[in-house]
């Protein structure tokens, strides 16, 4: 299980701190899974890198009870003066699980040829994102943190992604973060929208989808956060 | 899961975390080129060897009766261990920040980090420089190895505390970059590494034996050099300033945690 509870969170700017998430509230069991709405800016990354632990929240607080993932979202959590074998070689350590039987899958999925002994930072976009996501199937975890990830990258990395996550590990949880509400509707069985710094829950996704598209086209566009 | 299960398993990650980041930071700052990680004790010798040479030109230890040689590594390596640890700390968080994107890597995890590479490279340089000059008979070897383990197990310390401040602190202005640069600076002729104490004039002992790192290195010197000095220190005053630096270090860490923005 995992719980958001009572969360807030709050960046401060030079003109004064600004609330991102206010008293957000959220729970997903074990094989489930939740999409998660937002336009550009309202908040989506934030809650997924609190509900990853990688910040912490202003006040409230995140239980996890099973194993999650880092936020997989399009090329953070590398070292980029690393090639991608070494930063396979990072995670597995932190992990503790031994990267030798990983390294064909890896290669193999990310199809990085000679690339894969290379620095990151001379990756394109679209290695970084097969490479954030072959890395994070490496790891077994109860729950994948996917930011967006899947909307970047050709047609055949989104159904390459789709087999591994989907069809492979479908007894895992996942929460899926997006602007893109066909992604939600395709993958998630259930849906919120995070908007003015709430998390508004609905019933079914296409009740999501509805309030989504009505603010979509609504309320003025808010600032890249 | 009782308590001590779960404070077993946080140490079992915790040693995981610094190793993989132990093995992150050769790679990246040594590369896999040339000599690679041998650079590691190779570039504080550099130093060491090269300030002795300066120091002995210049005659430093000048009418003391202690041999320059040895007077110039014990001194130049004590400065190399604290100062490096601080110096490195700058930039750690910034460098690592993306893989603070990692729940269990934690700011304080990469700060110490660069002060076990710092210790484990100044320890190599002094160890091996002063086995070089002892087998070529260009210094003889410590009188009491005891005492110069202590102390510079507790310059160490001091390093790896002041590395804690200096690295946390620089999450919350670049100004302190700026600063600290030219405090090094104004601090290594008062760090008890170019002169002992007891060459100076009464006022001005006083004023430098504030200084925690004074203490290290004179009870190191004693210990190397044995009763042809005469050694002013407080271990217990060096202790206290240590403990002292290390809570201040270890608040700042857990706060600067949490105004770090992993990317």
């Amino acid at each position: 299980m995992i719980s958001v509870e009572h969360v807030t969170k709050t960046y401060h700017t030079r003109f004064g701190p600004r609330v991102i998430l206010d008293d957000v509230n959220l729970s997903l069991a074990p094989g489930r899974n939740i999409g998660i709405l937002g336009r550009n800016g309202a908040g989506k990354s934030t809650l997924i890198r609190l509900i990853s632990g990688a910040e912490q929240p202003t006040s409230g607080r995140v239980r996890r009870g099973m194993s999650v993932s880092w936020p997989l979202a399009f090329g953070g959590a590398f070292q980029t003066h690393l090639t991608g074998l070494d930063n396979l070689k990072f995670i597995c350590r932190i992990h503790g699980v031994d990267y030798k039987p990983l390294v064909s899958f890896v290669e193999d999925f990310t199809e990085l040829g000679v690339y894969f002994r290379e620095p990151v930072m001379h990756y394109s976009q679209g290695m970084l994102t097969r490479l954030a996501f072959a890395l994070s199937m490496a790891i077994e975890f109860d729950c994948f943190l996917i930011d967006e990830a899947m909307v970047v990258g050709d047609a055949r990395f989104h159904e390459r992604c789709h087999v591994e996550l989907f069809q492979k590990r479908k007894d895992r949880a996942f929460i899926l973060v997006t602007h893109d509400a066909n992604s939600i509707r395709t993958y998630c069985e259930d849906a919120c929208v995070l908007h003015d710094g709430k998390l508004i829950p609905f019933p079914t996704v296409d009740a999501a989808y509805e309030f989504y598209m009505n603010i979509e086209h609504t309320s003025p566009v808010l600032s890249e956060a | 899961m009782t308590n001590n299960a779960s404070f077993l398993n946080a140490l079992t990650i915790q040693r995981r975390v610094l190793f993989a980041l132990l093995m992150r930071e050769v790679i990246t700052r040594f590369g896999r080129d040339n000599i690679g990680v041998m650079w590691i004790f190779i570039e504080p010798m550099i130093f060491t060897v090269g300030v002795a040479a300066l120091w002995t030109a210049a005659g430093l230890s000048h009418g003391s009766g202690i041999p320059i040689v040895a007077f110039a590594i014990t001194g130049y390596s004590s400065v190399l261990l604290w100062r490096n640890c601080a110096s490195r700390s700058i930039g750690a968080i910034h460098a690592n920040i993306n893989l603070l994107y990692h729940r269990n890597v934690r700011v304080v995890d990469v700060l110490l980090t660069r002060s076990i590479l710092e210790v484990a490279g100044a320890t190599m340089s002094f160890v091996i420089l002063s086995t070089l000059f002892i087998a070529l008979e260009w210094m003889s070897p410590p009188i009491d190895l005891l005492k110069v383990i202590s102390g510079w197990l507790m310059l160490a310390w001091f390093g790896t505390a002041l590395a804690l401040l200096v690295g946390a602190a620089t999450a919350y202005s670049e100004v302190v970059e700026k600063i600290w640069v030219p405090t090094t600076y104004l601090l290594f002729p008062l760090s008890g590494a170019p002169f002992m104490v007891d060459w100076l004039p009464v006022k001005l002992q006083q004023v430098v034996l504030l200084l925690p790192m004074v203490h290290g290195v004179e009870l190191l010197r004693e210990g190397y050099f044995g009763n042809t000095v005469r050694s002013h220190y407080d271990i217990g005053y060096m202790a206290f300033c240590c403990i002292v630096l290390t809570l201040a270090g270890l608040y700042l860490v857990r706060d600067a945690g949490r105004r770090v923005e992993a990317l």
